[in-house]
């Protein structure tokens, strides 16, 4: 009981200063991207689309790894495989609702 | 969960009767049901994106708000930041600068909540209200939705800022602190998919 201050937190790693920060510097300029490239409005949207898409999973990915410190150390196993199958559950309800209601539309076109 | 692997690198046995690892799971296990709640408010949204009936469009509303919603995306992310510097403090047993970093913290994402309900009262008084279209009804689900829960956010923050002044770095605030601290970057993880989808996308159209 007396040393709760290391075992806090969902296990022993909780990151560092320099973590963090590196995880904010990639965040800024993962925001920075996306925002100008629309707000120039000199793109084509393909590429637009594809940027948007792109920067938003790999800031979701940085933030999960610097600031939640999600990784596969054995601590860490439960929430991992509980956040995996999250995305797959939302990957179904995503991917299938659209398909779905894309087939409608398409239908009663 | 296994105590063999939870010696950690301070050597110190970790035998102890305190179940903050287990707590923390179980609230990871609500966060992982709650992004299941926005997903759906996620289809809902893309679904009807371009079911604008005869109202605005989404390039309409969101194009020149993209600088204010930049704004709004940077106070959130700070806070994020601010909170591990809090989580940081924490684990040094600092309860004064766990204070101070809780404070900025909260203070960032007033601000965050201030501009939303600002963006919010202004596209209703511009008559962009959620009962024009299923878009804009959509929109105003979704993005209601995230702000009800930093509002949540920072009320629990200011009770556990309460908490931790009058009674310490206690154990069960520390655990608190844990599961605030989740709660809080997986806010800002919702948030950056509601600036992509919503204000992003929205705006190419």
């Amino acid at each position: 009981m007396s040393h709760h201050e290391h075992t806090t937190a969902a296990g022993a790693s909780h990151g560092s200063t320099k973590q963090y920060v590196i995880g904010l510097i990639i965040s800024i300029i993962l925001t920075i991207i996306p925002f100008w490239m629309v707000m120039d409005g000199g793109f084509e949207r393909q590429p637009l689309i594809l940027t948007v898409v792109i920067t938003a999973i790999a800031q979701v990915l940085v933030q999960l790894v610097f600031f939640l410190h999600l990784n596969t150390s054995s601590e860490q196993r439960w929430n991992l495989i509980a956040f995996i199958y999250t995305i797959l559950t939302i990957a179904i309800l995503i991917i299938g609702s659209i398909w779905v209601m894309d087939y409608l539309h398409y239908f009663m076109m | 969960m296994s105590d063999i692997q939870n010696l950690d690198a301070h050597g110190h046995d970790a035998h102890h009767h305190d179940d903050t690892d287990i707590t923390v799971l179980g609230f990871w296990t609500y966060i992982m049901s709650d992004l299941i709640l926005f997903s759906s408010l996620f289809v809902a949204f893309a679904v009807l994106m371009t079911h604008s009936a005869e109202g605005p469009t989404a390039p309409e509303v969101f194009g020149d708000t993209l600088g204010f919603v930049m704004v709004e995306t940077f106070l959130l992310l700070v806070s994020s930041f601010t909170f591990g510097m809090a989580m940081l403090a924490q684990h040094k047993q600092k309860k004064s600068q766990v204070l101070s970093w809780l404070a900025l913290t909260f203070v960032l994402g007033a601000g965050f909540i201030g501009m939303e309900v600002y963006e919010f009262n202004h596209l209703i008084h511009i008559g962009h209200g959620p009962t024009v279209s299923a878009f804009l009804s959509s929109y105003f689900s979704l993005v209601g939705t995230h702000g009800l829960h930093v509002t949540a956010g920072l009320i629990w923050m200011l009770v556990l800022s309460y908490q931790i002044s009058t009674q310490g770095l206690t154990l069960p605030n520390v655990r608190r602190l844990a599961c605030l601290s989740i709660f809080w970057h997986f806010l800002d993880i919702v948030w950056i998919c509601v600036f992509s989808v919503v204000y992003l996308l929205g705006a190419i159209g």
